[in-house]
């Protein structure tokens, strides 16, 4: 019998990616933020990114030797964890806030529901609300030697000036990873392009917080004002970064713009009527609560099922 | 006196109502934000449960079935009402820290719990020393969740600092997050104690745990406390009755 033959069960055709080869894509993805973060901040930046993903891949390690499980670190998704956690985090943080803000990340959030595939949030932002809300005066003081004074969206809110191009650029207060439009485009371009992610999400998202901030901003499409939105705050990082992660998205196609559509209105809620300048962290994270509904409500029909009646 | 010690262990430890039964989870989450307005909740409870517990034993040979639930409700009402008059004249500092869940005890489940599965089948003394043994229970469990929000969320225990000025406290431990996170993990922890003595052998039966005190639904035929089943004392017609149920099914 030729191999032609062979009769198996699904799945026929295997791709060559795995786990640990798309989470490398992601950390790689993530380098240019990472080395404009450091560029633009200092070695605090440096130190707390090192502290950050030290504290998540060892959180992940002793936690499966306790448990006597098999160790996945080798999986690089503890590395993308601490990674985006501290591209969240401002760069004036002392370093335990990395350290506990890492083991939340993995040990509450990702661990402790089962692990990579398992958890119901992104662990990074879990951790980074965590800390928002424990340490709140840490998490939001941007003042550090490079910069003084608030975010630009924070500026932006209050009806000040801001300098886009200087946004886009990244030379702004913020947090480590999300200054930088530039850089999060460049690493979110490598992963297109790689096929890791898809421009579904972070394109729902993006157009439907537009729209949002369009109607409701209060200063119609204004270009300068709806760019500064855009390049402000960590709503690329979250769009490309963590609103794409596998295990926290839906998987129907329809309730991905579903989930996109749903995050780019809440961050627009956030943004414009919430109490803070920022909101993509809730967002998404609340975005993540509802992905069971909304694969639930996107299921898309069986072949032979539905249909018009005979 | 055998029955009062098995009674008052029995709500301490092996049918906690915090830890094992999940009673009460309302105010056990809301009021635990520091070890004093725990303690305070565990007491004031334990005061109405022992009370409640007391009178619906004494009448409950007059209340009519159909009716009891409303009749427990008026007993309990009754004891919350005077406990919260109390509080607010006495300790009032008290009173403004639990607010609304003073009179949120009339609904405690665990109260009515322990007046439909305890007291309305039991002699009043027993009745009286579960109500106290349950009470303690929910106490120590809402003291113990309260310590430890309030050391972690605000670096003080009693009101008194504890942990030096360098602490910067993690403030979600006394919002409401912090409860669900110290619940489940004392809840774990007492777990954890328990799988480690059964595998060393040990006879952990005296901590259960999930057991939902419906002995008539359960499955666990291993069982030996069907406390809250009649005929579990009477092993006669238990046997009897046992073999009608079968038959019936």
């Amino acid at each position: 019998m030729s191999g032609l033959m062979k009769v198996s069960s699904n799945p026929h055709i295997r791709s060559k990616s795995s786990t640990s080869s798309i989470m490398l894509a992601v950390v790689i993805a993530l380098l240019p933020a990472a080395g404009f973060g450091i560029y633009n901040f200092g070695t605090d930046a440096l130190i707390l990114i090192l502290v950050t993903v030290l504290s998540t891949v060892l959180t992940e390690y002793i936690f499966e030797k306790i448990l006597g499980k098999k160790t996945t670190i080798g999986d690089y998704s503890a590395i993308v964890t601490g990674m985006l956690l501290a591209m969240n985090l401002p760069p004036s943080a002392p370093w335990w806030i990395g350290m506990i803000g890492g083991i939340f990340a993995i040990l509450v959030v990702k661990m402790l529901f089962g692990g990579l595939g398992q958890n119901f949030m992104n662990p990074a932002l879990g951790a980074r609300c965590f800390l928002l809300i424990s340490f709140t005066s840490i998490m939001t003081n941007f003042e550090c030697d490079a910069y003084t004074g608030a975010t630009p969206l924070a500026n932006l809110k209050n009806g000040e000036h801001v300098d886009v191009l200087n946004m886009v650029i990244g030379r702004t207060a913020g947090t480590i990873g999300e200054t930088s439009m530039i850089a999060i485009v460049i690493g979110a371009c490598f992963l297109i392009l790689l096929g890791v992610i898809d421009l579904r999400i972070p394109g729902s998202y993006i157009v439907s917080f537009v729209i949002f901030i369009s109607i409701f901003g209060g200063r119609g499409f204004d270009f300068a004002y709806i760019s500064a939105h855009l390049a402000g705050g960590g709503l690329m990082l979250g769009a490309f970064f963590m609103a794409t992660d596998y295990v926290t998205r839906p998987i129907t196609i329809k309730g991905q713009y579903v989930y996109g559509v749903l995050l780019g209105v809440l961050t627009g809620i956030f943004r414009i009527f919430g109490a803070s300048a920022e909101g993509v962290s809730y967002a998404i994270i609340l975005g993540n609560l509802l992905v069971p509904l909304i694969e639930k409500a996107t299921l898309p029909k069986a072949f032979g099922k539905g249909g018009a009646k005979a | 006196m055998n029955s009062v010690k098995e009674r008052l262990l029995n709500g301490l430890i092996k049918e906690n109502p915090t830890f094992v039964l999940m009673l009460g989870m309302c105010p056990t989450l809301a009021v635990t934000t520091s070890a004093i307005n725990g303690l305070g909740m565990g007491l004031t409870t334990m005061v109405v449960l022992a009370l409640s517990n007391t009178f619906i034993s004494l009448l409950r040979n007059i209340i009519p079935g159909k009716v009891r639930i409303p009749a427990f409700i008026v007993v309990i009402a009754s004891f919350v009402t005077m406990v919260e008059l109390l509080l607010e004249g006495f300790i009032p500092t008290l009173y403004d820290a639990l607010g609304i869940y003073i009179p949120l005890i009339v609904v405690n489940c665990i109260i009515l719990g322990r007046a439909e599965s305890f007291a309305s089948k039991n002699p009043v003394l027993v009745s009286l020393f579960d109500g106290i043994g349950m009470g303690l229970g929910f106490s120590f469990a809402l003291t113990c969740i309260g310590a430890v929000r309030e050391l972690i969320g605000a670096g003080t225990l009693f009101g008194i600092s504890i942990l030096p000025d360098s602490y910067i406290p993690c403030t979600i431990f006394i919002m409401a997050p912090g409860a669900f996170f110290v619940l489940a993990a004392l809840t774990a922890i007492q777990n954890k104690v328990k799988i480690a003595g059964e595998k060393k052998g040990k006879d952990m039966s005296k901590i259960q745990s999930g057991c939902g005190n419906d002995c008539l639904n359960c499955s666990d035929t291993a069982c030996t406390k069907r406390f809250y089943d009649e005929k579990a004392q009477n092993p006669e017609s238990k046997k009897i009755n046992g073999e009608e149920d079968e038959t019936n099914a």
